[in-house]
Formats: structure tokens, C-alpha cells, sequence
């Protein structure tokens, strides 16, 4: 993976002493809170319902077994000895001391870490497919785009106040598994029929309060003109987003309005003109990040065998073991979703028992998915019955992954200043109900998320099963949607009726599975069969 | 209001009324007007600035509020074009956004609140290299990596 040169070294280096200065300035009053908001949110740090709350970037989901290991040091020297991994492939710590955050920052600077605008209405941390460099469905591994991104994105001085925030994902698999036509821009590596590599832009996506798929903008856009574009992208947005309604400035507002085809017109006489200046990284450029990419040293001898005698082992194999590009090695998930869990939440101990478990078998690499799960890419297959068990001793071997139990959840109203009603809660309780795990297998693929408001951090809307909290007059409520898919068949949920109290919508939940179950056809998961049959015969079962 | 004037240029300021884009009489692909400095507004089409680059000797880019971000693609996309006049940030101008002022091109700064001049050398230097290529002349750390 991307090892930091003294160049990116000093830039975060530099980052530090920047913020440092300005906490000090804050603190000794010369700073307003209104002027250093958007500078601490620059650097995350986010002033929630009970303390401050920092963002600490993961660029693409990916981190070694250092970086992984001053995660949980951090969680047991400022927080109080758990982090909560999210939606955004990052970490968050919940209970931070503003005096204490810039040296949180020094911290992370010495294993080339940071918090670099994890917040505020710029180019966020770029996210990418958690299973990038090991699937075996990759066409490219879509990191080395990422990292150029990276760089290109960090303190970009003209798009630094931007009408809203702006997030990219990237992938390189036919199989999307980052949710990326619901971003800002999503970037795909495909192949043309002449064999070349290409980069395919999806534009205006979004979840939010307005949920919106993206659009293609560019079908095939060479790879070395990728900053180019992606300045021209930018810029069009950046001049034309609306900024007189918060609501209504994302990217996928003036797409919508103005419409694809003139949205992509502006992009290309403004990439007409980019492309005379000379912006974009030589090759050079490329292939140096690319070197820090390649395979690592897969054993060719490796047994591609598992001995699967102990059945909880095989189960966990079956539900959290996928398949990897090289012979006798396979990618395991982590699940950070026990029943009665909090979905995301890792203790200090966990986190640095992942990280051994990634120096020791996994070629020192971790990844974080969007799921809040985490994510060992290259593991030998016979290393997998000694990595369960350590995994099952520090209750991380829930073999729940696409269950319904591994339900992805923002922080709700437990924490989020936003927040409408809590999501943690009415997450715990319907693990609980679906606890046993023969149950869950039984309903097999299962896509549950839940968001404490309208802003969709929970994903709700791209959920097989969606959960939406809202306040309504005082009381807590629960909207429910069905039919919403992030992957290659990415669409929207719909909401099926009138909201229900957080014991109700357990209920609910119970009888549109049990629907399910008396409807489904050979093979067909619950999405499929939603898809098949429509509201009426959930609406009935559940309000009938 | 002048005394808070910083200029990074060694020329004289301009002494021309300063005319708002609004006002400059723009019709069929020309301007009508001698105007050589023009002040703009978030919003406004900068592009249309092109057509009096080679006269303009004054820009000023008002930010009414320093979290609208509009100016510095303005500021910026005049440089690209070739001006070479002064680039002058009006407003809501903050010591903590003057680093990217000045990569975008801003060569004056008129803030509402009076910031020093060192204090601006000093944000001008906050990053010991780039890694973008912008109008300011900095090196990209990638051509920097690559000779």
C-alpha cells in the first residue's frame, strides 16, 4: 500500500502546526467560534450533543497494522477506549477534549495519518471498494486513482468552499461494493473494446434528504486526464451549485436542474480549456503509486483447501470468507456487528488485535468497509481456522456479514447534534430479534440500514430494508422503506406507510420477513422478491 | 478604507473608479465601456471579463461572506486567461484562507477586519510545497518527485 514520501510527510507535518496554532488562538479568544468552526471541521472535529467528536481520515478504507494500532492507542489515551468505524470507511472518536485534539494530530502524524478535511464543504476523504487489490472480479485495482485523488484533492485551494461537501468513490470491479452511483462523483475503472483502461464518471449522485442516482457524464475518459476532469468537474459546480438553500446545494441539485446533458456540456469547454494548463501529474506520477500497489508476495504453494470440520467455523467461513484473486488465499470480513453491538464500534483491545491479526497474516493490510466492518484482504486459507480463533475470543467472529443483523447505523440521537431519534437502540433491538443465527441464514441476503434524520448517514435509502428516524411532535418515529440496493442494480426504497414506535418497527420488520419467507421463489432474496411483487402484500401484512 | 490595503505587487494601485460588473454595458459579444477596473460579485459570469483583459489594470473579487467560494474560481480562471493586473480580495477576507487567495491568484487584499502584512507572509508560507499546479508559479510536489 501507499507509503508517504517527505513530501507528503512534511505537508501533514505542516497541517498540525497549522491547526495547533488555531486551537491556541480559539482558546486564547482570538479566534470566534464562528471563524474556527469550519477551520476545526476542516480537520474534523465536530461539536456533538455531549463533547467534541473527531474524524480521522482512512484514505480509500485502506491502513496498515500501524496505523490500525495508534487507532486503539488513541482510543485508550483521549476517548474512552472505543472508536466507531463508518459509512465513510473512516473512524470517529466520540468523546474528544479540544485541547487535546492537536495532539491527537501528532499523533496520527507519526504513522502518516490525519484528519485532513474529514468535514466541511470540500472534497472529502475519497472511499473505494474494501475488497480493492484482492477481488477476484477486479479489473483494476481502482487505489492508485485514489491516491492521485488524494493528493490533487488535499488543500485545493479553490475548492476548499465549495456550496457543500463533496465525496468520491472508486472502484474497479464490475460488482460495485461502495455504493458509488451515491456519490458526488463516482468513478469506475472500466476496459473499452480495444482493451484499454478508462475511467467512467457518474456525477450527481447522493442520498441525503433528496436521494438521487448518478448519471453517466463521461463514458471512457482516459486515465492520465483524470485530475483534468475532475477539475473541470468540480469548477462548473463550484461557479453554478446553488448556495442560497443548504438543502439544495449538492452537485446532484444542479445536475438534476440544469439536466445531464448541459451539466456535461459545461464540464467539457471548461476540460477543453484545463487541458491547455498543464494540471494533470506526468505518468511517471502514476506508475510511482501504482509500484506501491502491486501484489504482495503471494505464496504460489498455498493451500487452496480449508479444513472445515468445526462447524462454527464453517459457518463463519461461509458468511464472512469471500474469494480472492490469488490461489489458496481468500479476503475475510470482520463483522463489528454482535447482537446487542453497537453497529461500527470496536474497543481499543479490538482494534489492536485486528491490527496483529493483519501483521500476522494479511501482509499488514486492513481495510475498512462502508459496511462498519473491517476487512483482512489477503489471508492464506490455512491461516484461517487460528485467525477465527483469536477473533471468537475477543467476540469478533459474528458470522453475520449481509445478514440481517449487520445492520449498518449512523450514531442517531445517542450523539449527533443532527439527529432526530437515536439509531442505535432500534439496531440492538432488532438484532436481538433475529438473533439466532440459523434464522438469519435462513433469510439470507438482507441489506438493513438505519439513519437517525434525513441526512441518510445510515444509508436508509439504499437499503433492502430501510429505516428512517424522524421527530414527530416530540416523540421518536420510525419511517420504514423497502427496496432500496447500493450495488450494480443500485435504486432508491420507498416509504411503505405511516411511521411506527421503535418497539413497532421490529415488528414490522418481522412480518414483511415473514412475508418473505411464504412469497419467495428458489434463490430469490428479500430484495428480489420486494421487486417481484411490490408494496401492496408488505402493506397489508404489515398494516392489513 | 485604504489603509487596510495589503498589495503583494510593486506597482501603483490603481486610482480608476472601480465599476461593477453589473453595470458594464455587455451586448452582442462586446463591451461597451472604458471601464479598467471592475469589481465582481459572487455569481457574476467572469467570462465575460475576457473581452477587456488586455485594458483591465484592476479585479476586485468581493466575498461577502468568506464561505462562499465562487471568487477563488474567478480569481483563478482571469489568471489562466493570461491577466496580469491586480487581483484584489474584498470582504469577508480571513487570515486563515489568505494561503488560498494567493494560489488562486489574489495579489491584494482589502479585508472588512485589518490583518497585518506579516501575518500574511506568514499564511502565504504555511505550506512548504503544493500538490496542485495553480496560477501562483509553485512547483507541484509531482513534478518536484519527477525532476
Amino acid at each position: 500500500m501507499y507509503q508517504y514520501d517527505t513530501y507528503d510527510q512534511a505537508m501533514v507535518d505542516a497541517r498540525v502546526a497549522e491547526y495547533s496554532d488555531q486551537v491556541a488562538r480559539r482558546i486564547g479568544g482570538t479566534l470566534t467560534e464562528d471563524q474556527f468552526k469550519p477551520l476545526r471541521l476542516k480537520n474534523g472535529l465536530y461539536l456533538q450533543l455531549h463533547a467534541y467528536m473527531l474524524r480521522v481520515a482512512v484514505p480509500y478504507g485502506t491502513l496498515n497494522s500501524r496505523q490500525m494500532r495508534m487507532l486503539g492507542d488513541i482510543a485508550d489515551k483521549y476517548d474512552r477506549g472505543y472508536g466507531h468505524f463508518t459509512t465513510r470507511q473512516n473512524i470517529q472518536y466520540n468523546w474528544i477534549k479540544l485541547e487535546e485534539s492537536p495532539a491527537i494530530l501528532a499523533d496520527l502524524a507519526t504513522v502518516g495519518m490525519h484528519a485532513i478535511q474529514t468535514s466541511g464543504n470540500c472534497i472529502r476523504n475519497t472511499t473505494a471498494d474494501h475488497f480493492a487489490g484482492a477481488a477476484a472480479d477486479e479489473i483494476a485495482d481502482p487505489r492508485p486513482y485514489a491516491e492521485l485523488l488524494r493528493q490533487w484533492s488535499t488543500f485545493h485551494p479553490e475548492f476548499d468552499y465549495l456550496p457543500r461537501k463533496f465525496k468520491v468513490a472508486i472502484i474497479g470491479s464490475e460488482i460495485d461494493r461502495a455504493a458509488m452511483k451515491l456519490h458526488d462523483i463516482g468513478i469506475q475503472v472500466v476496459r473499452n473494446d480495444a482493451g484499454e483502461t478508462g475511467l467512467r464518471f457518474y456525477v450527481g449522485g447522493g442520498m441525503g434528504r433528496t436521494p438521487m442516482i448518478a448519471p453517466v457524464i463521461r463514458d471512457f475518459l482516459p486515465p492520465l486526464q483524470m485530475i483534468s476532469y475532475l477539475e473541470a468537474c468540480l469548477r462548473v459546480y463550484n461557479a453554478h451549485g446553488r448556495r442560497d438553500n443548504k438543502y439544495k446545494a449538492r452537485i446532484k441539485i444542479l445536475v438534476h436542474e440544469i439536466g445531464a446533458d448541459a451539466y456535461r456540456q459545461q464540464v467539457e469547454e471548461e476540460f477543453a480549456h484545463i487541458l491547455t494548463l498543464n494540471l494533470e501529474p506526468p505518468p511517471a506520477e502514476l506508475e510511482r503509486i501504482k509500484a506501491q500497489f502491486v501484489d504482495p508476495g503471494f505464496d504460489p504453494a498455498a493451500a487452496d483447501s480449508i479444513d472445515l470440520s468445526d462447524p462454527d467455523f464453517a459457518l463463519w467461513v461461509d458468511q464472512n470468507v469471500h474469494a480472492h484473486k490469488a490461489p489458496g488465499y481468500a479476503i475475510v470480513t470482520i463483522s463489528l456487528k454482535p447482537v446487542g453491538g453497537i453497529p461500527g464500534d470496536a474497543t481499543a483491545d479490538q482494534i489492536r488485535l485486528m491490527a496483529d491479526l493483519a501483521r500476522d497474516h494479511s501482509f499488514d493490510e486492513l481495510r475498512v468497509s462502508h459496511a462498519q466492518n473491517i476487512v483482512l484482504p489477503h489471508v492464506k486459507k490455512t491461516d484461517l481456522y487460528a485467525i477465527w480463533q483469536r477473533l471468537d475470543a475477543a467476540d469478533l467472529a459474528t458470522a453475520n456479514l449481509d445478514l440481517i443483523s449487520d445492520i449498518i447505523a449512523c450514531p442517531g440521537l445517542d450523539y449527533c447534534s443532527l439527529a432526530n431519534a437515536r439509531s442505535i437502540p432500534v439496531a440492538q433491538k432488532i438484532a436481538q430479534r433475529f438473533a439466532d443465527i440459523g434464522r438469519q441464514r435462513e433469510l439470507g441476503e438482507l441489506k438493513l440500514k438505519i439513519s437517525g434524520c434525513i441526512n441518510a448517514c445510515g444509508h436508509h435509502h439504499a437499503g433492502h430494508i430501510g429505516i428512517l428516524g424522524v421527530d414527530r411532535k416530540g416523540l421518536e418515529n420510525y419511517q420504514l422503506l423497502f427496496g432500496g440496493s447500493e450495488g450494480a442494480d443500485t435504486s432508491l426504497g420507498s416509504i411503505i406507510g405511516p411511521g411506527f414506535s421503535e418497539d413497532g418497527i421490529v415488528d414490522a420488520i418481522e412480518k414483511a420477513t415473514d412475508l418473505y419467507l411464504a412469497q419467495r421463489l428458489t434463490d430469490e432474496r428479500f430484495i428480489d422478491t420486494y421487486r417481484r411483487i411490490g408494496t401492496a402484500p408488505f402493506k397489508e401484512a404489515i398494516y392489513g | 478604507m485604504a489603509d487596510t490595503l495589503i498589495r503583494l505587487r510593486d506597482d501603483a494601485a490603481s486610482t480608476a473608479p472601480v465599476v461593477p460588473f453589473a453595470e458594464l454595458p455587455f451586448a452582442d459579444g462586446a463591451a461597451d465601456t472604458n471601464a479598467i477596473a471592475v469589481r465582481l460579485a459572487p455569481g457574476d459570469d467572469v467570462r465575460a471579463l475576457l473581452l477587456l483583459l488586455d485594458r483591465l489594470e484592476l479585479v476586485e473579487v468581493a466575498f461577502p461572506a468568506y464561505t462562499d467560494g465562487r471568487g477563488y474560481t474567478s480569481a483563478r480562471f482571469l489568471r489562466e486567461c493570461g491577466y496580469t493586473g491586480e487581483l484584489r480580495a474584498v470582504g469577508d477576507v480571513l487570515i486563515d484562507q489568505i494561503s488560498h487567495y494567493h494560489r488562486c491568484g489574489f495579489d491584494a487584499f482589502l479585508p472588512n477586519q485589518p490583518i497585518t502584512r506579516a501575518a500574511v507572509d506568514k499564511a502565504i508560507a504555511t505550506w512548504p510545497e503544493v500538490y496542485q499546479r495553480t496560477v501562483d508559479g509553485r512547483t507541484p510536489i509531482w513534478a518536484l518527485r519527477h525532476g
